[in-house]
C-alpha cells in the first residue's frame, strides 16, 4: 500500500538537500543561517510521521518550529544569488533577496524587482535559448504540465477502487495527497524522455530555484494550521462567546446573521485561515445563537458560514498561499495587487452570504 | 477574556507590519500562556498542529517539473500558442478559467489548478499575450494587473467550487466539528448542498467582472495611446 508518509519524506529530503546546496553556496549572503532553515524544515517532515503516530514527542517539533520561525521572521533566511545562474538563467535570483533578507516580510515595501516578466528583463541569451526550445517541443511541452491533473484526478476518482490483495493501494482518506504527489514526480520522469535527459538534477535545480524564491512564505500556511489549533486549544471562542451574548439583542435574526457571516470574514482576515475561524465564531455565535436559540437549519448555517470566512481570505496578505504566494510566483511588485483584484468580488459575495444565509437557514 | 490579547497581537503585528512569521509564533505562544498552557503544551500544540497540516505544502512536489519545463520554453509556448488563437480576449481566457476552475473544483478536483501548476505556467502568461496580440507591448502595470487577475480567478473559483465537493477538507472540518462538539451526525452531502447558491453568486460576479477586464484594458489602453498593430 502507498502511503501519504513516503511523499511527506521526499519533501523532507528535498528540502534537505537545498539546505546542504544553499549552506555550500557562496553566493548566499547568509548562506549558515539559510541552510539551517531549510534542512531543519526538511527534517520536520520526516518527525511529523512518529508525532502523528505518537511515537515521538510533539514539543521537540515545537520547538524547531519556533526556531524556524524566529529564522525567518528576524531576516536570517537569504536567497542564493547566482544559484542557478551558473547552469543556466538568473531570471528571478536576487529580486527577492531585499525583502526577505529585510526581515519585513510579504506586507513591508519591497524594493522594485529584478525582473517584471518572463519575456521582459530576463538575459536575452536565455530567452533566445526558450524561444528556440519552445519552437523545438512545440505544443509537447503541455504532456508533463496537464499529466500533473490527469494523474492526479485518476488517483482521486479512481484511486479508492483500486485494492490489491485485500489492501486499497493508496493510504485510505489520502488519496489526492498522493495523486498530486505522484503526479510530480511522473511528470519528471515524462519531462526527461521527452527532453531526452539522463538525470533529473536539471529538475532538482529548478525545484531549488522555484523553493527559494518561495521562501519562508511556503511555510507560514502550516504555521497558520498550528495558531488556529492554540486559539481553539486555549478557548478563545469561549471568550469571545460571552461578549457576544452580553452585546447582541435577544431575538433579533438579522444583526445575528450579520454578526456571524462578518465575524467569520473579519477573523479570517485576521487569522489568514477561515478553517481556524470557523471554530472560533462558531463556538461564539453560529451554534449558541444561530442554531441553538433561533432555530437556525445547521447545515446551511455552518456552510454559509464557512464560505463567509472564504470572502475573508480573498482579502487577507495572512492567506499566504491564496494571496502572497502568487505574488512571489508572478513576480508582482506590490504584495496586495491579489487582494486588489479580489476584493470587488469578495464585499458584494459576503453580502449575498448574508442574504442567503438569512433566506434559506431559517 | 485575557487569551484575546492573543488575537490582537495578529492585528499589531500585522498593523505594524512586523514579519508574518515572528507575528504568528509570538501570537500562539502568548494565546497559549494566557489560556492557563505551559511551555511543553504550547510547544506540544506547535508540533501536533505542524505534523496535522502537512498536507497543506504538498504542492511544493511539483515546482521541479515546472521549473524543468519553464527552462526548456513553458512560458514562450504558452505565448505561442495563444498568440494563434485569435478569438480569445483576456477576458475571455480569464472567465473562461474561473467556469473550469470552479467546475473541477466542484467535482473534487482541486488539486488540478493552483498559483503553481496553473496561473503561473499557462494562465498568466496567457491572458497577458493575449491583451499584447491585440494591444501591442503592455505598461508594466498593466501587466502587473491582469497577472493578479489571473491568481484571482484561481482564488475565487477553487474557493467555491470546492465546498460543493464532499470529500473536501472544509466540508469535513464542519462536520467533524461540530459532530464532536455539538453531537449532531451531519452528513457531509448536507453541507456541502447549502454551498451551491453562494457558488453560483461567486461565478456570476467574478466571471462578469472577468469579462469587464476586456473594457477596462481597451480605455486604459486607448488612453494611453499606444493602440497599435504588432506584426509578429
Amino acid at each position: 500500500m502507498i502511503q501519504v508518509e513516503w511523499f511527506y519524506w521526499l519533501m523532507g529530503l528535498f528540502f534537505v538537500g537545498v539546505g546542504v546546496l544553499v549552506a555550500r553556496d557562496a553566493s548566499n549572503p547568509k548562506r549558515g543561517t539559510s541552510g539551517l532553515f531549510w534542512i531543519l524544515l526538511g527534517l520536520c517532515f520526516p518527525y511529523s510521521s512518529f508525532v502523528v503516530a505518537k511515537t515521538a514527542p510533539p514539543w521537540i517539533l515545537g520547538v524547531a518550529i519556533v526556531v524556524i520561525a524566529v529564522l525567518a521572521g528576524t531576516g536570517q533566511l537569504a536567497k542564493s544569488g547566482s544559484a542557478t545562474a551558473s547552469t543556466d538563467d538568473g531570471d528571478v535570483e536576487g529580486a527577492d533577496l531585499d525583502r526577505d533578507a529585510s526581515g519585513r516580510g510579504p506586507v513591508g515595501p519591497s524594493p522594485a524587482r529584478g525582473r517584471t516578466g518572463g519575456a521582459s528583463v530576463a538575459t536575452a541569451p536565455v530567452l533566445a535559448q526558450r524561444e528556440a526550445s519552445a519552437e523545438r517541443y512545440g505544443n509537447k511541452l503541455f504532456i508533463p504540465v496537464l499529466a500533473i491533473p490527469v494523474i492526479t484526478a485518476l488517483c482521486a476518482i479512481a484511486g479508492p477502487y483500486v485494492v490489491i490483495g485485500g489492501t486499497p493501494l493508496l493510504q485510505k482518506g489520502s488519496e489526492t495527497v498522493i495523486g498530486l504527489s505522484a503526479a510530480g514526480i511522473i511528470a519528471i520522469v515524462i519531462a526527461m524522455v521527452l527532453f531526452k535527459l539522463r538525470t533529473p538534477a536539471l529538475a532538482l535545480t529548478q525545484g531549488r530555484r522555484l523553493t527559494e524564491d518561495l521562501g519562508w512564505a511556503l511555510v507560514l500556511p502550516q504555521l497558520l494550521s498550528v495558531l488556529g489549533l492554540v486559539f481553539a486549544t486555549a478557548g478563545v471562542g469561549n471568550a469571545i462567546g460571552s461578549t457576544v451574548s452580553a452585546v447582541l439583542p435577544k431575538g433579533s435574526l438579522l444583526p445575528a446573521v450579520i454578526l456571524y457571516c462578518v465575524g467569520m470574514a473579519v477573523f479570517t482576515v485576521i487569522m489568514g485561515n477561515a478553517f481556524a475561524a470557523f471554530p472560533v465564531l462558531t463556538a461564539a455565535i453560529g451554534y449558541p445563537v444561530l442554531v441553538a436559540a433561533m432555530g437556525g437549519n445547521p447545515p446551511a448555517v455552518f456552510a454559509i458560514g464557512m464560505l463567509s470566512g472564504y470572502c475573508g481570505t480573498l482579502c487577507t496578505p495572512m492567506a499566504a498561499n491564496f494571496n502572497i504566494v502568487p505574488v512571489a510566483l508572478l513576480e508582482l511588485k506590490s504584495n496586495y495587487a491579489v487582494i486588489r483584484q479580489q476584493l470587488p468580488t469578495a464585499v458584494p459575495l459576503l453580502v449575498a452570504n448574508i442574504v442567503i444565509m438569512y433566506v434559506v437557514a431559517f | 477574556m485575557l487569551v484575546l490579547l492573543g488575537i490582537l497581537v495578529v492585528v499589531v503585528g500585522f498593523a505594524l507590519r512586523l514579519n508574518p512569521m515572528l507575528v504568528v509564533t509570538v501570537a500562539g505562544l502568548v494565546t497559549g500562556f494566557l489560556g492557563g498552557m505551559n511551555l511543553l503544551e504550547v510547544l506540544d500544540a506547535f508540533g501536533t498542529g505542524f505534523a496535522g497540516s502537512r498536507s497543506v505544502s504538498i504542492f511544493l512536489l511539483v515546482l521541479p517539473v515546472i521549473g524543468l519545463v519553464e527552462h526548456f520554453g513553458l512560458q514562450q509556448q504558452a505565448r505561442r500558442l495563444v498568440s494563434r488563437l485569435a478569438r480569445l480576449s483576456a477576458g475571455g481566457i480569464l472567465a473562461g478559467y474561473l467556469l473550469v476552475r470552479q467546475v473541477t473544483a466542484a467535482i473534487g478536483l482541486m488539486s488540478i489548478g493552483g498559483h503553481a501548476q496553473t496561473v503561473r505556467p499557462l494562465v498568466a502568461p496567457m491572458t497577458e499575450a493575449a491583451a499584447q496580440r491585440k494591444y501591442g507591448a503592455l505598461p508594466d502595470h498593466v501587466v502587473q494587473r491582469l497577472r493578479a487577475f489571473a491568481a484571482s480567478t484561481d482564488n475565487v473559483g477553487a474557493f467555491f467550487g470546492e465546498d460543493i465537493f464532499v470529500a473536501v477538507g472544509a466540508v469535513l472540518l464542519i462536520t467533524s466539528f461540530v459532530d464532536t462538539t455539538y453531537g449532531y451526525t451531519l452528513a457531509p452531502l448536507q453541507v456541502a448542498l447549502w454551498a451551491i447558491p453562494t457558488a453560483v453568486v461567486a461565478l456570476l460576479i467574478h466571471g462578469t467582472r472577468s469579462l469587464l477586464v476586456d473594457r477596462s484594458l481597451n480605455r486604459e489602453m486607448s488612453r494611453i495611446g499606444t493602440v497599435a498593430e504588432v506584426a509578429r
